[in-house]
């Protein structure tokens, strides 16, 4: 597990125990500039930053957190009830919340879900696949490194299976995960795009997306090794 | 804040350095026009649209209201895998609206997309499929007549070589530009050669025909040769035809099967063939709006000459394919007069209107028309109930005027300046004394 960062330093006792106790490992930074130095290698894993001691250097910290190439893309901020009005202006800075005073299975819980989400937290925006590389953040895809250009819902449609790899999905679900509800092209707007998809991959690659027959398709190799 | 398409067409500019937008719309006669924006500009066209001069573009606007507005389709962007890679261009479609926002009447693109919208209200979404037939030629020079490339020491290689090569570059350029093929092959006629697109939705696959029009002009243009749609360059052998395979679709079941049929058609496909039956001569100057596109329609070349269908006569206007055994969703019909040089928004548009209407009303499908036609007598034809298609686009106008149908699907502005712009091309036809004529009258006369 990578380093997380803990906000004032020292924190509050029952917050480092809880991380403790859910197996975190972590270091309390003063300040942004502290942060700054102190950063792994891999960069920060996320962040926990509690409000209530010192809120401007607090908020400075996570915007700080969110300003760098790869920003930090896990951090949980801890407010008291009578902060509650400082998340309105400030939604972009943090993934979620938790009331002060907390309760350490909430925190515990809402952590798990923040890392979960991120996956690999340092780079959770590369989506990788026997040769094709998605980068979330700027949406290029690429295939033995020759960039492969995609129309948005050809990209949109490739992410998504990338990010599943091995589950067999119906064109029904593809086209409400993906499409949305309000398009009215049908399932069969979903056979166009895989269509599209394999002829771009190129033949070599183009069994990346897999047809399961009567059933629909699916991304890379069966879970099951077949 | 960007919505993600937006968002996506602003990244994807920036990561991959396109230097420069292109924005591609399309005249009332279905001719390819673009204009180029720099990516600085592109936020804000995306926003609020690139306004131009209208009245520099056939069939757009009167001088009085000239300005009009191009708002790019953020779904068509694109990235042109031709050209310097140095100095990468992207291109995206766009439709046409007024200054204030209200779609323009004179912009092919929403007259389609508004009878999709109308066959959608009724739960049906209209998909097709072209078979695009084109010729390649020596390049032209002027006063000598087309020059097969397979004629000729024209090229170091053989000619199969070549025109096989132009047709793998094309395709694979037509592959990486979301355009994917479902066959290719040397056609009957010298140098003629057929590319068959996998089925998609209408407005998609009239974009698709644009940029197809323009990737096998430009292949071929790179090698040195000349491509064209033009519908019958060379007299004596067949023309090129763009048959359009079409079906309508409820959700996910395909409207017109019906495995309780003997021929595994639905009632919507029958009444849609009779409205496309009852209504071709009134959509014909659509979907053949040259003055060359009448010398393809004549017998003997497997161009359709007669309003009538059958399953597996080549003879008639509508072909019914017999699908693989079982399967449902290629059941389909093949509408074979249109010619690769019509503009495929309004043809598309006018098809539906004439299927639709036939839908809506019930009509009746006449009788299958399973003889040669070519080989009946007049009065064996009437005896049938069988019309020709018009015999010229003079006939085919003189129809199409007086049609409500096309007025309704069209709008009235399309249809009168079409009508203006062709007359005036069928005078100019009208007045011109051929080589027909000198051959046979100048000596005898």
């Amino acid at each position: 597990m990578d380093l997380v960062a803990v906000f004032p330093e020292p924190p509050p006792p029952d917050l480092a125990r809880t991380l403790d106790l859910a197996g975190y490992r972590w270091k309390a930074v003063g300040s942004a500039d502290d942060a700054a130095r102190n950063e792994p290698a891999a960069g920060w894993a996320g962040a926990v930053v509690a409000c209530d001691s010192d809120p401007d250097a607090a908020w400075a910290l996570c915007r700080a957190l969110r300003k760098k190439d790869t920003p930090v893309s896990a951090i949980l901020v801890l407010v008291s009830g009578s902060q509650l009005g400082d998340l309105d202006a400030r939604h972009e800075l943090f993934d979620d919340f938790c009331l002060t005073p907390f309760h350490p299975v909430e925190v515990e819980a809402r952590l798990k879900h923040l890392f979960w989400r991120g996956g690999d937290a340092v780079r959770p925006d590369l989506v990788e696949y026997s040769g094709l590389v998605l980068n979330l953040e700027t949406y290029q895809a690429s295939i033995e490194g020759r960039p492969l250009d995609l129309t948005y819902m050809e990209y949109e449609l490739l992410k998504f299976l990338a990010q599943n790899p091995g589950k067999v999905f119906t064109r029904e679900m593809l086209l409400s995960r993906v499409w949305g509800y309000e398009y009215y092209g049908g399932a069969r707007t979903v056979d166009v795009h895989i269509r599209r998809l394999r002829a771009k991959l190129g033949e070599e690659h183009a069994n990346l997306i897999q047809t399961v027959r009567s059933v629909g398709y699916r991304f890379g190799q069966s879970r099951w090794g077949t | 804040m960007l919505d993600p398409q937006r968002d996506y067409v602003l990244r994807t500019v920036e990561e991959r350095g396109v230097r420069l937008i292109r924005l591609w719309f399309t005249d009332v006669l279905g001719n390819l026009k673009s204009f180029a924006i720099s990516p600085a500009e592109l936020e804000n066209a995306l926003e609020d649209g690139m306004t131009f001069d209208g009245s520099s573009i056939d069939g757009f606007s009167r001088i009085q209201e000239s300005d009009v507005l191009a708002i790019p389709d953020p779904r068509t962007f694109e990235v042109l895998p031709w050209g310097d890679p140095k100095a990468t261009e992207a291109r995206v479609f766009c439709d046409i609206h007024h200054l204030d926002g209200t779609p323009f009447q004179g912009d092919p693109r929403q007259v389609l997309r508004r009878q999709l919208d109308r066959a959608h209200a009724q739960g049906y979404t209209f998909f097709v499929a072209p078979d695009i037939e084109f010729f390649y030629f020596a390049p032209p020079r002027a006063g000598a007549g087309p020059e097969p490339l397979d004629e000729g020491g024209f090229f170091d290689l053989t000619t199969t070589d070549v025109a096989g090569s132009l047709r793998k570059q094309t395709i694979r350029t037509l592959e990486t530009m979301s355009i994917p093929v479902e066959y290719s092959f040397h056609e009957d006629a010298p140098s003629q050669h057929e590319i068959d697109l996998r089925h998609t939705d209408a407005l998609t696959m009239a974009d698709s025909i644009m940029t197809f029009r323009l990737v096998v002009k430009e292949v071929a243009a790179s090698n040195g040769v000349h491509a064209t749609f033009m519908p019958k360059p060379l007299e004596g052998v067949q023309g090129s035809g763009m048959h359009v395979h079409m079906s309508l679709f409820a959700g996910d079941e395909n409207a017109f099967y019906d495995a309780d049929d003997p021929h595994n058609l639905s009632p919507v496909a029958k009444s849609f063939m009779a409205g496309l039956l009852r209504h071709a001569a009134e959509i014909t100057a659509i979907t053949n709006q040259t003055v060359n596109s009448y010398k393809r329609l004549v017998p003997g070349f497997e161009a359709p000459v007669h309003i009538s269908w059958a399953r597996n006569n080549r003879s008639g206007l509508i072909r019914v394919p017999i699908p693989k055994r079982g399967n449902a969703n290629a059941t389909r019909i093949e509408y074979r007069s249109p010619d690769p040089a019509c503009n495929p928004y309004l043809a598309f548009a006018v098809m539906l209107a004439a299927g639709m209407r036939g839908v809506a009303e019930g009509y009746d499908l006449p009788a299958e028309a399973d003889a040669n036609l070519f080989e009946l007598g007049d009065a064996e034809l009437a005896a049938l109930g069988i019309e020709q298609l018009p015999q010229s686009l003079s006939d085919s106008l003189r129809v199409m005027e007086r049609s409500d149908l096309v007025r309704d699907a069209l709008g009235e502005h399309i249809v009168e300046w079409f009508l203006r712009n062709k007359r005036s091309e069928w005078r100019a036809y009208k007045t011109h004394v051929s080589a027909f004529e000198l051959d046979r009258y100048l000596r005898a006369l």
